[in-house]
């Protein structure tokens, strides 16, 4: 009896860590309408900040203050962070302010690791709940004490909350602004003010979470990215920007979670996707969300008419591949695998962009795909001996199959709340992989997955990656031409009118989703055959990114963006490592400023190249 | 039996009875008009005809076929066609391939990945525009186009499947009244030409009393009304609900 209450203890203890962290994410989104990605980060610095001050510190005074003062520290750099980054860009489209905050995660990651140091950190116990009164006895069970101090703060936390918002003008406006937050700025409430402050509480929010997570755990440079999927998970099933929706789902996740561990220990993380999976197929919009029809554009409005390549323009993309075909006569090792490793990510962003960019759907997971069809060839060949060919092609339809399954439920929503479900579903394709550790070898890897019949590195297979990731590029960018490519891009131009002429606009988006779905995984298993093994990493929220910054920084616009996207990230991407340790922030940074200055991404330069070269009606006129 | 039937059609939204027991017909060929004041559910009764709200009540009956509660894109396939209050088109397309998309749904044609989309039913897709005189502009990108050229592309897009019946959602709203008149004449050559059956809402009266073959008054969700123009022009009830006799909100 008393250890199945102290379970349930510990799930309420977890519940409560991660409401306090969730809170602040949900709150920033209602009122801002900005996902914080840097929400993680925020959560890490509070780790950081506290164990400064705590070893500053002395006594209980000294030690609970110094978890307070790093939330309000952490708050101000919110703060700094909204009125530098965000302020600028707060009527851009979603897909720019996901890219800024993602920039924000980079250069927080290495400013942490230039102060703190790459090494773990481990945080003093609190006063008062060391030795003999580190834990207490619940009928002839081991209870942490601590455990029981984090629920007690955060009930505190959502009483001070329930006050603020039931009791402070500020509150008032806040809820205001949540529901209807144009005619709070009608009525002349000063908006600029009101989100500053929603972002420093938020925020506040994160860096106290991070702060009592650390006589627990400590501090780590993986603390950012290890919250951010349950944090994303529980706001998606509150119904994002619901307080209390976030407190009833972390409720439910972590208590499911503490008695999910006893039945079934290697699947506790793949336990908290599904709950999510089971609440959204009854609520789209999580359990307290309102169905919301964003008609914004999450990827930016779209006006230019896909018009017929020119053929200048067919003579750079003859040139290029001609190029491509040759240079293994004067390239060789590192510098032809640098071309792989462009190509590979080429396609990958190509298959990106034909979701995002045709179909106006920000996915946030594709990583999903690419990863699945790394997963996929690697396993055909570690198990079942495919040859490298068949594992190639089955890649594809494996992955697929996967973005069926993701994309039944992620296609009945729109805008914000899609990206953040592809993103969540995502993570439950990582974590299986993680956690499944006797089929996939969990953070281990597969190794050896060379190819039997060409070697790694070869001549030979340089032309097999240039014909198929050539190929898929050619095929996608075809795709979006034919009417299904039309009537993908007729869905996110007016979905309203494509009901109207007769056409399922979510079947299309569903079957495009797959067939996207499925050229990532083409680029994953070749991915696998040019590395030879592959790791968890390839479907972490972080190569989600890449492929999103490749596509962001081609420009969503055209169809050629992904390509120089790709390439310009990769080559970026080679150069940095080379020159500094702090690549990371370095990245960040130029992220950070091409979204504010360059709205278009590169494809400001790039539109200048369109306009050279693409035939024009005039043109064909003339003809 | 007329060519639609609508019968005691009622919707709600929470205490709010939107649309109450409408009934009426409309005949193979007739200019039908639905109009009242702001508020009087028009635009609910629309949404109910077009599938994109249930009706709680009621049945829709299109040429002897229940088309109640029916998805807009499967009663889009029973012959209607569907012109929006603010424009509906597709933005990042040139003008004729809006028309030409219409075309290749028509023909089941929208999971085709064999052919490019903008060299299919080029033709037709330009008899249309040619109709609705907007040919000069087949390609024009559609975000660059004038609001009252829209509101003709999506007169063009909704005859593109050749509709028995077309719903007009104030097609004339937003332009200038010189267009209005043109916009109507059109749509009233069309009628005739084609044996379409038109069931449209407005605002400028002008245009409906002209053009208008019948007139159905809405008020506060219930059916005023129903007859030729000179009878509704006649009717002292329809004149108190428009002029305000004063009397309207009498009962509050």
């Amino acid at each position: 009896m008393g250890f199945y209450l102290v379970q349930l203890l510990t799930g309420l203890s977890n519940a409560c860590a991660l409401f306090l962290v969730a809170s602040g994410l949900t709150l920033i989104f209602g009122v801002t309408r900005i996902v914080n990605f840097s929400h993680g980060s925020f959560y890490m610095l509070g780790a950081y900040i506290a164990y400064t001050l705590v070893e500053q510190s002395s006594g209980a005074f000294g030690f609970w203050g110094s978890l307070l003062l790093a939330g309000i520290a952490v708050g101000i750099i919110g703060l700094i962070v909204e009125l530098i980054v965000l302020k600028p860009i707060y009527k851009s489209p979603e897909l720019y302010q996901l890219v800024a905050t993602f920039g924000v995660i980079l250069v927080i990651q290495d400013l942490a690791q230039w102060i703190w140091g790459a090494e773990d950190l481990f945080g003093r116990r609190a006063p008062g709940f060391k030795g003999e009164n580190a834990t207490v006895d619940i009928a002839g069970t081991l209870m942490p004490t601590y455990d029981l101090a984090i629920i007690a703060i955060a009930l505190s936390v959502l009483g001070i909350l329930w006050f603020i918002f039931n009791r402070t003008r500020f509150g008032i406006l806040v809820r205001a602004a949540t529901l209807d937050r144009e005619m709070v700025s009608a009525l002349g409430v000063n908006q600029s003010l009101l989100f500053s402050g929603v972002f420093f509480l938020g925020s506040m929010l994160a860096g106290i979470g991070g702060a009592v997570q650390l006589p627990k755990g400590g501090a780590s440079l993986l603390m950012d990215f290890e919250i951010l999927s349950p944090i994303f998970v529980v706001v998606v099933i509150g119904g994002m920007g619901s307080i209390w929706g976030v407190f009833v789902a972390s409720i439910l996740v972590s208590v499911l979670q503490a008695f999910g561990v006893l039945f079934f220990p290697q699947s506790t993380l793949v336990l908290m996707f599904l709950v999510m999976a089971v609440v959204l197929i009854f609520r789209p919009w999580g359990l307290y969300g309102k169905e919301e029809s964003s008609t914004e554009h999450a990827a930016g409005e779209i006006k230019e008419p896909l018009r017929e390549v020119g053929s200048k323009m067919k003579m750079v993309f003859l040139t290029i591949i001609a190029l491509l075909i040759i240079s293994p006569i004067f390239l060789e090792g590192y510098n032809l695998n640098t071309i792989i490793d462009v190509l590979v990510f080429c396609l990958f962003a190509a298959s990106l962009h034909y979701i995002l960019g045709t179909g106006g759907l920000v996915s946030f997971g594709h990583a999903a795909f690419y990863g699945g069809g790394a997963y996929a060839a690697a396993l055909l060949v570690t198990y079942a001996n495919t040859p490298m060919e068949l594992a190639i092609f089955f890649a594809p339809f494996l992955a697929g199959f996967v973005a069926l399954i993701i994309g039944w439920f992620c296609v009945r929503l729109t805008g914000v709340y899609f990206a953040m479900l592809t993103l969540a579903f995502a993570q439950v394709l990582w974590s299986i992989v993680f956690q499944w550790s006797a089929v996939t070898k969990g953070d281990d890897g597969l190794t050896d997955v060379y190819p039997q019949i060409i070697t790694s590195g070869s001549i030979l297979h340089y032309y097999v990656v240039l014909i198929l990731a050539v190929g898929g590029i050619i095929l996608l960018r075809a795709m979006a031409h034919t009417p299904f490519g039309y009537s993908l891009r007729g869905g996110r131009d007016s979905s309203l009118r494509s009901e109207a002429i007769g056409m399922d606009v979510k079947l299309i988006q569903m079957s495009s989703f797959v067939f996207a779905g499925a050229m990532a995984g083409l680029a994953g298993s070749l991915f696998v055959f040019t590395k030879g093994s592959v790791f968890p990493d390839e479907m972490t929220i972080a190569r989600s990114f890449d492929a999103l910054l490749m596509v962001f920084l081609g420009g969503v616009q055209s169809l050629t963006g992904p390509i120089s996207g790709a390439a310009a990230f990769t080559l970026l991407h080679e150069w940095l490592v080379q020159i500094t340790e702090y690549w990371r922030g370095c990245l960040g940074i130029l992220i950070i400023c091409i979204v504010i200055l360059l709205p278009n991404g590169l494809a400001g330069i790039g539109e200048l190249f369109r306009n050279i070269f693409t035939k024009t009606p005039k043109e064909e006129a003339a003809k | 039996m007329s060519f639609l039937n609508v019968k005691d059609l009622s919707k709600n939204f929470g205490g709010i009875k939107a649309v109450q027991g409408v009934s009426f017909s409309l005949e193979k060929g007739e200019l039908l008009a639905l109009i009242g004041p702001n508020g009087a559910g028009k635009s609910t009764c629309f949404n109910m005809l077009f599938g994109q709200l249930k009706p709680d009540a009621g049945s829709v009956v299109l040429d002897g076929e229940n088309i109640t509660g029916l998805k807009p894109r499967k009663i889009w396939r029973k012959g209607v066609g569907r012109t929006f209050q603010i424009t509906a088109t597709y933005g990042s397309m040139t003008v004729i391939e809006n028309v030409q998309m219409a075309l290749i749904s028509h023909h089941h044609q929208g999971f085709s990945f064999t052919k490019r989309a903008t060299k299919m039913y080029r033709e037709k897709a330009m008899e249309m525009l040619e109709l609705v005189g907007m040919a000069e502009q087949a390609e024009r990108g559609t975000a660059t186009i004038a609001y009252g050229d829209l509101k003709s592309l999506e007169l063009a897009i909704a005859l593109a499947h050749e509709p028995k019946l077309l719903l007009m959602d104030e097609p004339a709203a937003g332009m200038a009244p010189t267009e209005r008149q043109a916009l109507m004449a059109l749509t009233k050559r069309i009628v005739e030409e084609k044996g379409v059956s038109v069931l449209f809402t407005e605002h400028d009266m002008d245009v409906v009393f002209e053009h208008a073959d019948r007139i159905l008054v809405l008020n506060r969700g219930q059916l005023l009304a129903n007859g030729t123009v000179d009878e509704i022009r006649s009717n002292p009830q329809v004149q108190e609900v428009y002029l305000g006799g004063g009397t309207t909100f009498a009962n509050e």
